[in-house]
């Protein structure tokens, strides 16, 4: 059978363990996961491998996701070297980061009282798309280059532009209901 | 998930919401952030000549019980020693608001923003003082 629990997600895709990955070859593997587990082939079964194939399906559900979305595939890979982002207990980040944080937060705040709203929110979320891909991109160097630690405070800054990102949606969909 | 009506009144009337001049001698900055939730806080102290804070000021982007946290915590310090304010655990906080267990990161960020604000007065008085000694 193709899926070992023990696997990590990476090997599970059929992937080295670093950050660049082939999404191709994540979305074709993945196919070929839920296929193979599909609840169908498992119909006739017992409810031993009924049971066991709905908790291949998950497993390998939460390796798609986990592996195609940059930032959960850079927090993973982290995990794997035994990094730990301390998500919720280090409430240690660059004071620096954290003024520009704050500053996008009041931009967020006044922008439906600007002129034209949506224009402020939209450069509002350009900036912090950049901010991420640029984080990614130095993620990718810092993961190649073994630097965990140099990783792990790129992963907790990304998280924050993340969120923001959504925050920004959510300022959006607020002004399409007015 | 409810709030507790601790947490909804310092939620719905915020104490202290404001900022202090971070340049200011006598002034302490505590600035920190959760990842998990992407929250930011900003924690001052006005600590006078004889170490006691004489005000406090928050500004917090976050939820509900981050914004109450940092809201009760700015009533706390007021009128504390250094030393004092420096006790001031998330337990405490935690308590005191009725936190969930889900929302203790919210009291933790509290207490290490009373802490950062804490170290940058102190490093402050610190220059001050080598300053003055190698005048």
């Amino acid at each position: 059978m193709q899926v070992n629990f023990s696997d990590n997600y990476f090997a599970l895709f059929e992937l080295p363990v670093q950050f660049d990955v082939n999404a191709d070859q994540i979305e074709t593997r993945y196919r070929t996961l839920q296929r193979v587990l599909h609840p169908d082939k498992f119909a006739q079964g017992s409810d031993a491998e009924k049971r066991w194939s709905m908790q291949a399906a998950s497993f390998v559900n939460e390796g798609y996701q986990t592996l195609s979305k940059p930032l959960k595939r850079a927090s993973y890979l982290l995990s794997l070297n035994g990094i730990s982002v301390d998500e919720e207990t280090d409430t240690n980040m660059s004071p620096m980061f954290l003024m520009e944080q704050m500053e996008l937060r009041e931009a967020i705040e006044a922008a439906p009282a600007a002129a034209d709203p949506f224009e402020a929110l939209d450069k509002i979320k350009a900036q912090l798309r950049d901010s991420g891909r640029a984080t990614e991109t130095e993620f990718a160097k810092a993961s190649n280059n073994n630097d965990w630690q140099e990783g792990r405070t790129l992963v907790r800054q990304w998280q924050f532009l993340e969120k923001l990102l959504s925050e920004v949606k959510f300022a959006e969909a607020q002004l399409d209901d007015v | 998930m409810a709030y507790s009506d601790k947490v909804l009144d310092h939620y719905e009337n915020p104490r202290n919401v404001g900022v202090l001049d971070k340049d200011d001698p006598n002034v302490g900055t505590g600035m920190v952030g959760a990842p998990a939730c992407g929250d930011v806080m900003r924690l001052q102290i006005q600590v006078s000549e004889e170490g006691i804070v004489e005000d406090a000021k928050f500004k917090t982007y976050g939820c509900g019980s981050a914004i109450a946290s940092s809201s009760l915590v700015t009533e706390m310090v007021k009128g504390k020693t250094l030393d004092e304010v420096a006790e001031i655990k998330n337990a405490t906080i935690a308590e005191e608001l009725a936190l969930p267990p889900v929302k203790i990161h919210c009291s933790v960020l509290a207490e290490d923003a009373i802490a950062a604000a804490i170290a940058d007065i102190k490093a402050k008085r610190e220059a001050q003082s080598s300053q003055k000694e190698s005048a």
